[in-house]
């Protein structure tokens, strides 16, 4: 494996003579293209078929979303975070949430607490899901797709009577939360957990030991764990290259520390691993959810916030394990009512770094499988 | 005139088909009806497949333009056809306008020899399943060409490997034919044949599909062919050439409206085309199922009567879901067109079951009801398999399917002359034998 840091930058304008005076092929993938999951656009040097190297362009969703979060107040950016990673917008949400939390030295009740990782984990399921779908979709099985987002749809259906929202769920609020759990939130989640068990058993009898589906996964696109800590790689592609590192186990926040799950961790750093590693993902989620809602305890949902927020000058870095890897959030408070500075560290924005890594020297076909495996989704990535 | 119906009725008389007996005007009517066929096959092949695809995929498909979707078919042609006609700036013109109509022209060639029954062929080539072979491989040129001339890079790669993918999946095919072709030279006087109408005559006289023959030789070649000839119409999981993920819609990207139609008709006639060919090379063509087990006047009888069954059995599915559509008077139309429709089937069903109809049906039915499996499979394998990469693609070609078929093939001619190989090879080399270790003792 080559090393990351050694890897010569594209030059794109001189195509180099390959065999019998045949050019190498520079040609473009997306913005507009089926399968680059949104509006990532990647510059694609071939030789024939195979890939010599790859230089994305990013931007094309770009939002200013930080520079938003200079001019609003603390508690009115909580919704724009939830338009960054728009399948996980939980997972983003609580990440601000807590952040801010910290800035202010509160904690929220342990009622919100328990909510919280409950709503949060069923959006690592549903982000998995689509995730699945369209890694599947992108390989070219289509049926997966239609399966994952049936099921997805309960999760949706879960999130939108609590809050309203499907997507853009804007679920919690600085401090707690501001909704109670709805009357049957209980039971509607311990059905979606039995409902869900045997379909997880279903997309792998799809998929897992498919021939076709392990031909184009095992091998394609390995990167090894010690590439994935130089690029800053997380998440699941970190944990499928054997590091053990997951933020709710290594850093413990929310109240993950008083739940039993495990980390799985893959082998070979290749697709299929990564594969694997998200399908258990998902049944460790269920099993969090499983214990958090035999323990919701009673109790406020709220902690003691001030109406008008103006945290301590100060600064702080606040991570927590994403769907797609370590999400983290830089706040620099001035005193004032409005952050002076949000610095956002998306995982999809730094995993999208190891994509020219491991679709060298692979085939076409296999930067779409890499696209796809890394889960990048293009407004976390833009901002 | 009287000459010419004389003509016209002389035909009636002959057991051969129209090209045959070199009868023109029966040719041109033949010519007409397979057209026209494959056609109403294509459109209702479009209806069947995102049915069918929908329903494994647990949604409901096109269920807006006429009850459940049946007019989709007519409403995307439509608006294919009206659609404006984009040829790109940097195109090759004249290849570009040319290149659709060589895949059409290629993938509607082949049913001339395609026999739908003993005399219900367009022709009877001595050579037919060389011809069936030779045109469809035809398409290439105008995959390749489309993809040349949109002077496009996605269409351009399509195209190489739809290329590279056809010639190579064409000799694993053409094994697995010449592997059945030896079965048909099975019988007196050892004469085999090519013509599409003699391999059928061919089984019939053994008694037995090639399918079934030398177990399990003749569902090996079978498997080859039926692996070879997705890959061949360019199908998932082999739809390298247009794989949407990667290649936007490969060699045909550049394409719209009605020259991308042409290519859409003809992916589909091929097909039906291919699969005529497995049908009357391993499936007995036109034969009924169970020629030699359930055999005499009594069975004959009972077959005849399953076009009609069927036929009744779609109307009834129609009248079922006629009731079960909702009652609100904004479906009152479609609640009778479907009514209507079933009506139709439920007719055409009755009419079978009338002796002269029945007698004449049964060849072209089961021999339609078995490329219908096939197209059931295609769309199958659509639903379920994720997509070959090309480097894999060509390892299935070169690597399994290519040596399976030669050994195939050398397996099929010894045992075809496993007496010859008997008395004249094994036996006097294991006498040479013997007697070379004798004197050695």
């Amino acid at each position: 494996m080559t090393d990351p840091r050694s890897l010569s930058p594209l030059d794109l304008d001189t195509p180099d003579k390959t065999f019998l005076d045949a050019n190498e092929l520079v040609i473009n993938m997306g913005p507009q293209h089926p399968a680059t999951h949104g509006v990532l656009r990647v510059i694609l040097r071939l030789d024939g078929e195979k890939v010599l190297g790859l230089e994305c362009v990013i931007g094309y969703l770009h939002r200013g979303v930080e520079k938003i979060a200079e001019n609003r107040t603390y508690t009115m950016f909580n919704p724009y975070v939830d338009r960054m990673d728009y399948v996980a917008a939980v997972s983003n949400g609580l990440g601000y949430c807590e952040a801010v939390e910290r800035l202010l030295s509160v904690e929220a009740p342990p009622r919100a607490q328990y909510i919280r990782v409950i709503l949060t984990e069923l959006n690592r399921i549903a982000s998995h899901q689509l995730w699945l779908g369209t890694h599947a979709l992108d390989i070219g099985a289509i049926t997966p797709l239609f399966y994952t987002f049936r099921d997805r749809e309960e999760i949706l259906k879960i999130f939108e009577k609590y809050c309203g929202a499907r997507l853009t769920t804007h679920a919690f609020r600085i401090g707690g939360l501001q909704y109670e759990a709805y009357d049957g939130f209980e039971r509607d989640v311990k059905n979606f957990v039995s409902f869900v068990k045997p379909k997880i058993d279903e997309y792998e009898e799809l998929l897992t030991t498919n021939r076709i589906w392990l031909e184009r996964t095992k091998g394609v696109g390995v990167i090894s764990g010690k590439d994935c800590i130089a690029l800053g790689v997380t998440g699941p592609v970190l944990r499928a290259s054997g590091v053990k590192w997951d933020i709710r186990k290594a850093q413990p926040y929310a109240n993950y520390k008083n739940f039993d799950f495990e980390i799985p961790t893959g082998e070979n750093g290749d697709t299929y691993d990564r594969y694997i590693v998200r399908m258990i993902e998902m049944r460790q989620s269920l099993r969090i959810i499983e214990q958090a809602v035999e323990g919701i305890p009673e109790g406020p949902i709220m902690a003691k916030v001030p109406k008008v927020m103006k945290p301590p000058v100060g600064e702080v870095y606040h991570s927590i394990e994403a769907p797609k890897g370590e999400l983290g959030y830089f706040i620099v408070s001035d005193g004032s009512t409005q952050p002076y500075r949000v610095r956002v560290r998306p995982p999809s924005f730094v995993n999208l770094q190891a994509l020219d890594l491991m679709c060298r020297d692979q085939l076409v076909a296999d930067v779409i499988a890499v696209i796809g495996t890394l889960d990048i989704v293009l407004g976390e990535v833009d901002r | 005139m009287h000459a010419l119906v004389q003509y016209i009725e002389s035909y009636l008389s002959s057991d051969k088909t129209p090209g045959t007996a070199g009868n023109w005007f029966w040719a041109t009517v033949y010519v007409l009806l397979v057209f026209v066929g494959l056609s109403i096959a294509v459109i209702a092949m479009n209806w069947l497949e995102r049915k069918i695809l929908a329903h494994m995929q647990v949604r409901l498909g096109p269920m807006r333009v006429g009850p459940h979707g049946l007019l989709q078919p007519i409403a995307d042609a439509l608006k294919l056809l009206l659609k404006e006609d984009i040829i790109p700036d940097g195109a090759d013109k004249v290849v570009f306008w040319i290149a659709p109509f060589i895949v059409v022209l290629a993938a509607f060639t082949v049913f001339v020899v395609v026999p739908f029954g003993p005399t219900h062929a367009i022709t009877d080539m001595n050579i037919g399943i060389l011809f069936m072979l030779g045109v469809s491989s035809l398409s290439v040129l105008g995959i390749v060409t489309a993809g040349w001339a949109s002077n496009s890079h996605y269409p351009l790669i399509g195209a190489l490997r739809s290329s590279a993918q056809m010639v190579s999946y064409e000799v694993a095919m053409g094994l697995a034919v010449v592997s059945a072709i030896l079965m048909t030279s099975l019988n007196e006087s050892s004469t085999g044949t090519l013509s599409m109408i003699g391999i059928v005559e061919a089984q019939k006289a053994q008694g037995e599909w090639f399918l079934f023959k030398f177990f399990p030789l003749g569902i090996i070649a079978f498997a080859i062919f039926a692996i070879a000839m997705v890959a061949e119409t360019n199908r998932a999981p082999f739809d390298l050439p247009e794989a949407e993920s990667e290649l936007t819609a490969g060699f045909h990207t550049e394409y719209s409206g009605f020259r991308w139609s042409l290519f859409f008709l003809a992916e589909y006639s091929a097909m039906i085309a291919v699969s005529s060919i497995a049908v009357t090379l391993w499936l007995g063509g036109w034969l009924r199922p169970f020629p030699n087990l359930l055999h005499g006047t009594t069975w004959d009888l009972a077959f005849s009567f399953i076009p009609g069954i069927a036929f009744l059995l779609l109307g009834a599915m129609c009248f079922y879901n006629t009731a079960r559509m909702p009652k609100h008077p904004l479906f009152k139309i479609q609640t009778i067109g479907l009514a209507g429709f079933g009506a139709v089937l439920a007719l055409i069903g009755l009419v079978m079951f009338l002796p002269p109809v029945r007698e004449r049906v049964g060849d072209i039915f089961w021999f339609s009801a078995k490329v219908a499996g096939f197209m059931y499979l295609y769309i199958w394998y659509r639903g379920t398999f994720p997509r070959y990469r090309f480097d894999q693609l060509m390892k299935v070609g070169w690597k399994v399917l290519l040596p399976t078929g030669l050994a195939l093939l050398i397996c099929t001619a010894l045992w075809a002359m496993r007496s010859e190989v008997w008395t004249q090879v094994v036996v006097p080399v294991g006498m040479g034998f013997a007697d070379f270790v004798r004197r050695l003792l």
